[in-house]
C-alpha cells in the first residue's frame, strides 16, 4: 500500500497529446489520478513526495526489439541485467527476442522467460515467440498456443522468413489470432557476407558491402504477400529511404503495415565505423547521412511508427574480432531514449512525438495495456531530465555486455526515475 | 648512398605503416629515396648493413605468402635485424586464441618490427592497437598492400623518371585487391592519372569515387597508357561466380599484344604476381624483356622493404628498457 507523489511535472501523454503541468498520484501500482488541478488542497500526508521542478513525467517506455542472452548466452546478459538496463533507460517494458538456446518456440520456453523474468526482472518483460520452429524458415510454430502462453508477436528474430511460400502462409495463418507477424528485412543471399552499406566507403576500408537492396527487395516481397493475405505485418527496422517509400506506399493502399527503426540508425551514419569499429556494425547496418535523415523524418511523420533499441548484448569474444569477423550488434536499452533525444534538442523531431514511438505505439501494436498515461492504468512511469549532459562510460553501464556505439560521447537528458507497476526501479 | 645523404632531413612522423591511406607525396618520396640507395647496395657483394642491429622483426602472416615473406625477411637480414617468421598453420590462432591475443603474447616478446599479413580487412589495424612496436602492414584482406604499392611506384620512377601525369591503367579483378586499393591511393596522391578496366562485376560499387576513370572495355582503358599494371584473378572466381569462364575473360581482358599495343609504345608492364599465365596475362607478354618489368618488381621489392623497416626504425625507443 503505497502512495507516491509526483509533484510540478511537465506530465506528457504522448497518445492523447495531453501536455500540461501539474501532479500525479500513484496508489497501490496504479496511476490514481494527474492534472494540474490535482493535490488543491495539498498532497495527501501518507504520500511519498517527488518533486519533478518541472521535468517531465511520461509513460514508462516500451523497447520491442531487445536481445538478451537467457537462456544460453548469460555471460553477455540475462533477464535480470537487461532489465536494470532498461530500467536505467526509462525503459519499463522490454520484449525480448526469440534467438536465444533454445530458441523460444515452444509454450514451454515462453512460461521459461515469464517465470525467469517474474523471478529476476525488475521491469515487465514479454517474449516474441519464433515465427518458425528453429528459426529455421521451414515450419510454423503454433502461434495460437504461444500466443496464450503470453507471446505477444511472432518473428524470427535476427533471420529473415525467406521462402515465399512459408511466409505466405504464416501471415495468413496469422489473421486467425490476429497476431503480428514481425520481419527482420534483409534477403540473405544479397547479404551474403556482408558487414557494412556497400559503397565507397565499404570500398575504401575494402569490407564486403551489403547492398540497399537487400532490405528493400525483403520489405517489398512481403508487401505483396501481405497483400493477399491480410496478415498484420511489422518491419523491425527500417533503414533506408527506398524502404521508407514502400512502407510509405502500403500504409497509403491500407495494408496493415507498420515498421520500426533503431536509435543507433536514427543518429549514426557508417562513418561512425571510422577505423572499424566493430561496435558500429549493426544488422542491418549503418546507412548513408541521407538514409539517417530521412529516417528522423519518417519518424516525426509517423510513416515508421515505432522506435526501438535492438539491444543486442555481445562480449570482447565476439566483438574484439576484426571487422569481417565479428559479430553484428550493439546494447542500447541505457542510450534509446538519451540517443534520440540528440533530435527534439535539434528540433527535428518534437518530444511528444517521439516519446509517443517509444510508449503508446509499440504497447498497441503489440496489444499491451501499458504505454498511457490514464487513471486506473498501471503506474509504469518514467521522469526523465532532457536537458541534463553526461557522457557514456562503459564502466557504468548496467548492462553485463559494454559493446555501446556511443562509448564516451556526450549526451543530452535521462531517465532521472523510472517506476513499474508503482515502485521506483531506478533512480539516477 | 642516397640512404645516407637524405637521412639528415627526412622525417617520417608515423609509428606504423598500416596503408598508403594518410601518408604526404613528401614521405612517399622520402621512402622511394631511400630504396634507390638500397637497390644500389643489394646489388653489390656485400649487401648488408647494421641499420637494425639488435632489433627483432617478426613476421607474423595469417595468410600464405612465399614472395612478400621472404622479401620481408631478406629485408630484415639485410639490414642486420634478427628475424623471426611466424605462420598460420604453426600459430595457436588454429586452436582457437584470437587475433588481439596473438598480438599480445607476441609484443611480451619485445619485438621492435611486426610484419603482418591477415585475410581480413582492418585486422592489421586492430592488431596494431595492442602493440608497442611498429607495425607493418604486410596485407589486410581487401584493404591495403602498402610496399607493394611503394614498391611498383620505385620501379615506375626508375623507369620513367617520375609518377606526376603518368596514365595507369590498373586491369583485373579490383574489387578483390588491395593492391589496387593502395596503388590507387598513391598514385593519386603522387598526381598519377589512374584508370580502373575491369568487367563490371569485378568493380567495387562507387570505385569512380576513388578519383579515377572506370573502363569496362579494355581497348578504351589502354588508350595510351604508360603503365599497363596486370592483377592477379583467382581461379574460384572464374566458375560463373564474377565471370563465366577463364576462356571468356581472358577474351576480354587477358592481356595480349593486341591489347597493348593501345597502350603507349613505350608502356611497361606490371603485375604484382603471382601470376596466372594465359588467365589475365599472355605468357609472352609478361616476359617481354622490353615491356615487362615484374622480375624487376621484386627486386624493388626488397629495396622498398629495407627502406620502411629502416625508416619506421628511426622513429623507435633507443637505449634502455622502454
Amino acid at each position: 500500500m503505497s502512495t507516491i507523489a509526483f509533484l510540478n511535472a511537465r506530465l506528457i501523454d504522448p497518445a492523447s497529446g495531453y501536455d500540461e503541468t501539474g501532479h500525479l498520484l500513484v496508489k497501490d501500482e496504479l496511476i490514481a489520478d494527474f492534472g494540474p488541478a490535482l493535490f488543491k488542497d495539498g498532497a495527501p500526508s501518507d504520500a511519498e513526495i517527488i518533486e519533478c521542478n518541472g521535468k517531465v513525467l511520461c509513460p514508462g517506455l516500451v523497447d520491442m526489439r531487445v536481445f538478451t542472452g537467457e537462456p544460453g548466452a548469460e555471460h553477455r546478459e540475462t533477464l535480470g541485467s537487461a532489465s536494470k538496463a532498461a530500467a536505467a533507460g526509462g525503459v519499463t517494458t522490454i520484449i525480448v527476442m526469440p534467438n536465444t538456446t533454445p530458441v523460444i518456440d515452444d509454450v514451454a520456453l515462453v512460461d521459461f522467460i515469464a517465470r525467469r523474468a517474474r523471478d529476476t526482472a525488475i521491469v515487465r518483460v514479454h517474449p516474441m515467440g519464433a515465427l518458425t520452429k528453429g528459426l529455421r524458415g521451414e515450419e510454423m510454430t503454433e502461434m495460437g498456443l504461444l500466443g496464450e502462453a503470453g507471446a505477444v508477436a511472432f518473428t524470427d528474430g535476427t533471420h529473415y522468413l525467406a521462402h515465399p511460400q512459408i511466409m505466405r502462409r504464416a501471415l495468413s495463418y496469422a489473421t486467425f489470432f490476429d497476431a503480428l507477424i514481425v520481419q527482420h528485412a534483409h534477403e540473405p543471399a544479397l547479404v551474403a557476407d556482408g558487414v557494412m552499406t556497400e559503397g565507397e566507403l565499404a570500398t575504401r576500408l575494402g569490407l564486403q558491402g551489403i547492398p540497399k537492396a537487400a532490405e528493400v527487395i525483403a520489405i517489398e516481397r512481403d508487401l505483396r504477400l501481405v497483400e493477399i493475405t491480410g496478415g498484420r505485418y511489422h518491419v523491425s527496422q527500417v533503414t533506408c529511404i527506398e524502404s521508407i517509400e514502400a512502407i510509405r506506399l502500403a500504409k497509403a493502399k491500407g495494408l496493415p503495415v507498420t515498421c520500426g527503426a533503431s536509435a543507433a540508425h536514427m543518429t549514426l551514419n557508417e562513418n561512425d565505423i571510422g577505423k572499424y569499429l566493430t561496435f558500429c556494425k549493426l544488422d542491418p547496418p549503418l546507412r548513408r547521412e541521407e538514409d539517417r535523415q530521412a529516417l528522423v523524418e519518417a519518424v516525426a511523420d509517423g510513416t515508421i511508427d515505432v522506435v526501438v533499441s535492438g539491444h543486442d548484448p555481445q562480449d570482447p569474444e565476439t566483438k574484439r574480432l576484426p571487422f569481417q569477423q565479428a559479430a553484428f550488434g550493439a546494447i542500447g536499452l541505457e542510450t534509446l531514449l538519451p540517443a534520440t533525444l540528440a533530435l527534439v534538442h535539434q528540433e527535428q523531431i518534437t518530444l511528444p512525438r517521439l516519446l509517443q514511438t517509444m510508449t503508446s505505439a509499440p504497447a498497441d501494436l503489440l496489444g499491451l495495456k501499458v504505454g498511457h498515461m490514464r487513471k486506473g492504468a498501471a503506474a509504469d512511469l518514467t521522469l526523465i531530465d532532457i536537458d541534463v549532459p553526461w557522457i557514456l562510460a562503459r564502466d557504468k553501464l548496467k548492462s553485463k555486455s559494454k559493446n555501446s556505439p556511443w562509448d564516451e560521447r556526450r549526451m543530452q537528458g535521462r531517465a532521472l526515475h523510472t517506476m513499474v507497476a508503482g515502485k521506483i526501479v531506478h533512480s539516477a | 648512398m642516397s640512404a645516407q645523404t637524405h637521412t639528415a632531413d627526412l622525417t617520417f612522423p608515423h609509428r606504423h605503416l598500416l596503408g598508403i591511406d594518410g601518408l604526404t607525396p613528401q614521405e612517399i618520396n622520402a621512402i622511394l629515396d631511400l630504396a634507390d640507395g638500397y637497390v644500389d647496395q643489394n646489388r653489390q657483394a656485400n649487401k648488408k648493413n647494421s641499420v637494425l642491429r639488435g632489433r627483432t622483426q617478426i613476421n607474423l602472416f595469417f595468410e600464405a605468402s612465399t614472395r612478400t615473406q621472404s622479401s620481408f625477411e631478406l629485408a630484415g637480414k639485410r639490414l642486420g635485424a634478427d628475424v623471426m617468421n611466424m605462420s598460420v598453420k604453426n600459430s595457436s590462432i588454429k586452436k582457437g586464441e584470437t587475433l588481439v591475443d596473438t598480438a599480445t603474447t607476441l609484443n611480451a616478446m619485445h619485438p621492435d618490427l611486426l610484419v603482418v599479413r591477415h585475410s581480413d580487412s582492418g585486422a592489421v589495424e586492430l592488431l596494431a592497437r595492442k602493440v608497442s612496436c611498429s607495425v607493418i602492414n604486410a596485407g589486410d584482406g581487401r584493404h591495403e598492400h602498402p610496399t607493394q604499392a611503394l614498391l611498383d611506384a620505385l620501379t615506375i620512377r626508375r623507369r620513367k623518371g617520375r609518377l606526376e601525369g603518368l596514365i595507369v591503367a590498373i586491369c583485373g579483378d579490383i574489387m578483390h585487391s588491395r593492391v589496387a586499393r593502395s596503388n590507387i591511393l598513391l598514385l593519386n596522391i603522387m598526381g598519377a592519372r589512374v584508370r580502373l578496366v575491369a568487367p563490371p562485376t569485378l568493380l567495387p560499387t562507387d570505385a569512380e569515387r576513388l578519383g579515377v576513370e572506370v573502363y569496362t572495355d579494355m581497348e578504351k582503358g589502354l588508350e595510351d597508357a604508360d603503365i599497363v599494371m596486370m592483377l592477379r584473378l583467382q581461379l574460384e572466381r572464374m566458375n560463373g561466380s564474377f565471370v563465366p569462364s577463364v576462356r571468356e575473360y581472358y577474351r576480354y581482358f587477358g592481356l595480349d599484344y593486341d591489347k597493348l599495343s593501345i597502350a603507349s609504345p613505350e608502356a611497361l608492364i606490371m603485375h604484382p604476381g603471382p601470376m596466372n599465365r594465359g588467365v589475365e596475362i599472355d605468357s609472352a607478354v609478361a616476359d617481354d624483356i622490353n615491356r615487362s618489368v615484374i622480375k624487376e618488381q621484386v627486386e624493388m621489392g626488397v629495396a622498398v622493404r629495407m627502406a620502411v623497416l629502416d625508416i619506421l626504425s628511426r622513429n623507435l625507443p633507443t637505449g634502455g628498457v622502454s
